[in-house]
């Protein structure tokens, strides 16, 4: 992880140096532990600051939409597929990205790392070679960096960035043979009032702080439909009628665009599995379609796309 | 005031008696993490919590809440008549609130419960509420109670104190409602020298675990457009996403809204939680947002918390240091760095 630290830094220093870019999006080191902070490097003095280990789980691509300067940002593999997503939705334009990327090695999940540690608080942790040393006042554990990684990187199939103008690293192995969808596949099989009930229980502890909203690089309207006031389209409280309206829509909003990055889930502050709505999405556009998002630059998402001569019947 | 020693094996047994007089709140594991709940059943209690995921507010001011209901029925006589919705203001007992949490509703009384202004619903459940605090044997290393003029065992806002001294607990009243919730407790006995010499080791090792992170007074006495106009806003606000979870998980943010919500012809007048980091929560009905961008919004949370409170009200700074924020801020904004920020000597102009 030292060494992608120096080679982003590295980097950063060059670009800014060459006056190639105007700043450079990474992240810094958290100040408690399994988390970092997004960070805007805008001069040389900055650079030093720049970060990287296995707590860089938040999506750069969210810091991207409308920016009108000239950006190096790192991107882990679902950061890039977001950069496409951007670039396919014209929140930013190529010319302007400068993309270091990072292959990755799956972020840890520091929800399932916190609670494996029963009750006890960590001072610091330390990742080396596949293992995590976690410390705290009168212990110490090592565990295996494996088995605490974000869900959705312990499934993801796109470790290494599909876009970018240099790498920080070799890329590293993808993952094959991964079944992604035995959640969903669970889901499906239920009867229609079981699946009620499993989405309600899934959001009955939220608290509509719009966190897994504001963390998704998707969600870049101007103003989203849970904001508008004239008219109001969602009600506010936490009456389980308007926490679904916005979760469902939420859901249907990002069809097609989400790349299973895992910011949501990672962000929600009370452990709320946001991805068991987003992924039943992803895996019906793939068999439908045979559509990934954010895979392919020049390939319209197949949601937004119009064809006159189209071969579904639904269309005419 | 009195105090009582309880053992760990009678507990139990007194918050089973406390449930037949009280509607009786404390935290219980939900699934994930800890929630203050009203207790069904005297086990579900669990005092090895470290602290809830959201703040206890919510018992006094609550997320969602029918304020009013009216008709709009037509040929109704009493149509258009905003009546207040029935609630329930039977007798409150919230037993193991981390003092901190407790200290925070003193600070929100200032919002609530004033001389000129007196918030009905607040008001009569504060009045008809005991909080028995529960003293931090063990601080989050998020904590940072004693910076901010708290403490892990403060009685400030307690009505009583119970001390985990490891067989039992020590229940102090620290109230008149305190000294009466005890007097009917007869499952106590004398509190043991040991006991008592071990609840003031306890404190004294929590109290030490702490390090100053930031100093409020040098805050008091910043100029305050200095601060406001600080070139270090712009760092500190690019990380944030603008969601609600500092300003929901907090204390001491008592923020709402106001809606009618109308339903064919029946309606509530419902209040909800509303946060400055929406960008709605400023938009005038013109269409003008004072506060349309991020930068705004962020400074905004924290010169409220550390500055204008403390400017307003001459009492230290709108927090109490539970660390929530800290925590669970998505993208790790950390009030703390923040506050030195703040208070550091040289604020450059930008």
């Amino acid at each position: 992880m030292r060494a992608y630290t120096e080679r982003i830094q590295e980097a950063a220093r060059r670009l800014l140096t060459d006056n190639l870019v105007d700043v450079v999006i990474g992240f810094r080191k958290g100040t408690v532990p399994f988390m970092n902070e997004p960070f805007l490097a805008k001069n040389l003095d900055h650079v030093r600051q720049l970060y990287w280990d296995g707590n860089c789980g938040i999506n750069l691509a969210n810091y991207l939409a409308k920016r009108t300067d000239r950006v190096a940002i790192v991107a882990k593999g679902c950061d890039s597929r977001n950069i496409i997503v951007h670039l396919l939705e014209y929140q930013i334009k190529r010319e302007q990205l400068y993309i270091l990327g990072a292959p990755c090695h799956g972020m840890i999940d520091r929800r399932r790392m916190l609670a494996s540690l029963d009750g006890k608080d960590p001072t610091h942790a330390e990742e080396k070679d596949g293992a995590i040393t976690v410390a705290g006042q009168d212990f110490q554990v090592t565990l295996d960096r494996q088995e605490y990684l974000q869900e959705n990187c312990s499934i993801c199939i796109h470790r290494n960035p599909v876009i970018f103008d240099e790498l920080l690293a070799e890329p590293v192995p993808e993952q094959q043979d991964v079944d992604r969808y035995p959640d969903v596949r669970q889901v499906e099989a239920m009867s229609p009032e079981q699946r009620w009930e499993y989405f309600e229980n899934l959001i009955s502890t939220c608290i509509r702080c719009y966190a897994c909203r504001n963390a998704c690089p998707l969600c870049f309207c101007p103003t989203c439909f849970v904001d508008e006031s004239r008219p109001q389209w969602v009600g506010k409280s936490i009456d389980p009628t308007d926490t679904r309206t916005f979760h469902f829509l939420r859901a249907y909003h990002v069809a097609g665009r989400c790349t299973d990055c895992g910011a949501c889930e990672r962000a929600c502050p009370v452990g709320i599995k946001m991805r068991q709505f987003t992924k039943k999405m992803e895996k019906d556009i793939k068999e439908l379609y045979g559509y990934e998002a954010g895979v392919l630059p020049d390939q319209r998402p197949p949601l937004d796309t119009y064809r006159p001569d189209d071969q579904a019947p639904f269309i005419k | 005031m009195r105090e009582v020693y309880i053992t760990k094996e009678k507990f139990p047994d007194v918050v089973g008696k406390l449930m037949n007089q009280h509607r009786v709140f404390g935290p219980v594991f939900q699934g994930q993490y800890h929630e203050f709940a009203e207790l069904k059943a005297s086990d579900e209690i669990d005092l090895t919590y470290q602290n809830t995921r959201l703040s206890p507010k919510g018992l006094f001011h609550p997320h969602s809440e029918r304020m009013f209901q009216f008709s709009l029925a037509k040929g109704d006589p009493e149509a258009g008549i905003v009546k207040e919705a029935p609630k329930d203001y039977s007798s409150r007992l919230i037993l193991g609130m981390r003092p901190c949490d407790a200290m925070a509703f003193r600070l929100d009384d200032v919002n609530f419960d004033t001389t000129t202004i007196k918030d009905p619903w607040w008001t009569r459940r504060r009045a008809t509420t005991a909080i028995v605090g529960l003293g931090c044997n063990q601080p989050c290393r998020s904590c940072f109670c004693t910076s901010v003029g708290t403490g892990p065992f403060d009685p400030s806002g307690l009505d009583a104190l119970l001390t985990d001294v490891g067989d039992g607990f020590i229940l102090q009243a620290i109230t008149e409602k305190g000294q009466e919730l005890l007097d009917g407790i007869s499952d106590g006995g004398p509190v043991p020298a040991a006991a008592t010499e071990k609840a003031t080791q306890l404190r004294k090792s929590a109290e030490a675990q702490f390090v100053t992170q930031f100093d409020p007074k040098a805050l008091a006495e910043k100029d305050m457009l200095e601060l406001f106009n600080a070139s270090f806003w712009d760092e500190v606000q690019f990380s944030c996403i603008n969601c609600g979870t500092c300003t929901f998980l907090c204390p001491t943010c008592w923020c709402f809204d106001i809606q009618d919500e109308v339903c064919e012809d029946q309606g509530d007048r419902i209040r909800i939680w509303d946060s400055c980091m929406f960008p709605l929560f400023t938009v005038h009905g013109s269409g003008h947002n004072p506060r349309s961008q991020k930068l705004q919004r962020v400074r905004q949370r924290f010169m409220h918390k550390l500055k204008y409170y403390q400017d307003k009200y001459h009492d230290g700074v709108a927090c109490v240091g539970c660390g929530r924020c800290v925590k669970y801020c998505p993208v790790n904004i950390d009030i703390r760095e923040v506050a030195r920020l703040m208070t550091a000597t040289c604020v450059c102009p930008a």
